[in-house]
């Protein structure tokens, strides 16, 4: 790992003295301007779900006795029927969403090598592997709102008053399955990241145009690339994050 | 207008095919530990699902897991761990700060919220 260290930046041997470094005209971090602001951006992204990520911990942990378990909630797999097949499908989308990110650091790979062809072709991949995943949560999302035929006596607010009857899935006013705090925050967390990887998709392919277009040629490199990908790396640890405390513990 | 993107040193991250050959063969290795941790953590999880027990012990190794898969992310995907030294700690000490100070806030507050029992709606 060290050698590849030194190997990238291999070219860049010349020792700046302290007062070139930070007397203005080149940046200290080696890095661009778009590429320090696009880190900065992400850190300020990640602090919102790891608040976010936070006070779903602490309402978890408060209302520990009616929450639901995600093994109870999601155990459903397309083509399988009413079989029972917990953490699989979102196993899956993992999977989605690790793969579209190598496709993506790919794409990065290839532009530093000015590899236009290749660049396109990691890129389509990382924009299909995106829909798959957008795809897959509507399935998901569709499952938990419509819930189970049996469903679950709960007492919910009708017109304003209290009512007992039997409802059928969860939304943001009643779940069958338990706490109504899980569904709002299920709801909140995976729909913000599900909203930054359409985002991120969106992205993508205004970049993979500007590519297809010969946009990156004319400046002379790919780094459009691989701030789009930044973003879309960032994308994947969040669900990474989500996965954990949502589906796993 | 002057570009003010293309004039430091966005020029200088390149590399030949040689190098680009050992940089993919180190993707791929990434790509399947994360795949393998994953696989461990539904494995695990599946199997705990049907099993009661471990409790307290899976969840902090499914935590641990996480954080080996967000490393793995960040130093190798977004490329972060060949950046400088002054760069990564720009990014990562006041994110790591942060956190800790929201966690230690939580924690105290959740323990104060549990112990005298409110309730909501």
């Amino acid at each position: 790992m060290h050698n590849l260290i030194s190997l990238h930046m291999s070219h860049n041997t010349e020792v700046l003295d302290q007062k070139t470094l930070w007397g203005g005209g080149g940046s200290p971090f080696k890095v661009s301007y778009g590429k320090l602001m696009i880190w900065f951006f992400l850190i300020s992204d990640a602090l919102t779900f790891s608040g976010l990520l936070c006070s779903y911990g602490f309402m978890r942990h408060k209302f520990s006795s009616t929450w639901p378990s995600a093994n109870e909630v999601f155990v459903h797999f397309p083509f399988m029927g009413d079989s029972h097949v917990p953490l699989l499908y979102v196993g899956l989308m993992t999977f989605i969403l690790i793969l579209s990110s190598v496709t993506m650091v790919l794409a990065v790979e290839a532009g530093h090598r000015r590899s236009k062809k290749e660049v396109q072709v990691w890129m389509v991949l990382t924009i299909v592997g995106g829909f798959f995943f957008l795809f897959s949560q509507v399935w998901e999302w569709s499952h938990f709102i419509h819930g189970t035929e049996i469903g679950a006596v709960k007492d919910i607010i009708v017109d304003g008053e209290w009512v007992t009857q039997t409802v059928h899935g969860a939304n943001l006013h009643y779940n069958e399955y338990g706490n109504v705090l899980f569904g709002d925050f299920f709801f909140f967390i995976t729909g913000f990241h599900g909203f930054h990887v359409f985002s991120g998709v969106v992205i993508n392919i205004i970049i993979l145009i500007k590519v297809m277009k010969g946009h990156m040629d004319k400046t002379g490199h790919y780094e459009m690339v691989e701030k789009t990908g930044l973003y879309w790396h960032f994308v994947d640890l969040v669900w990474v994050f989500v996965f954990t405390f949502f589906y796993l513990v | 207008m002057e570009r003010d993107d293309i004039i430091e040193y966005s020029l200088d991250i390149s590399h030949t095919d040689e190098e680009g050959k050992v940089l993919r063969k180190r993707l791929w290795k990434v790509f399947w530990i994360l795949l393998a941790v994953t696989i461990f953590e539904v494995g695990m999880g599946w199997y705990f699902a049907e099993h009661a027990g471990f409790k307290d012990i899976l969840m902090y190794t499914f935590i641990f897991l996480t954080i080996v898969k967000a490393g793995y992310i960040i130093m190798i995907f977004m490329h972060l761990g060949d950046e400088l030294s002054s760069l990564k700690k720009i990014i990562l000490v006041p994110y790591c700060f942060f956190i800790a100070y929201l966690l230690f806030i939580a924690i105290t507050e959740a323990n104060f919220i549990f112990d005298i029992g409110w309730v909501l709606g």
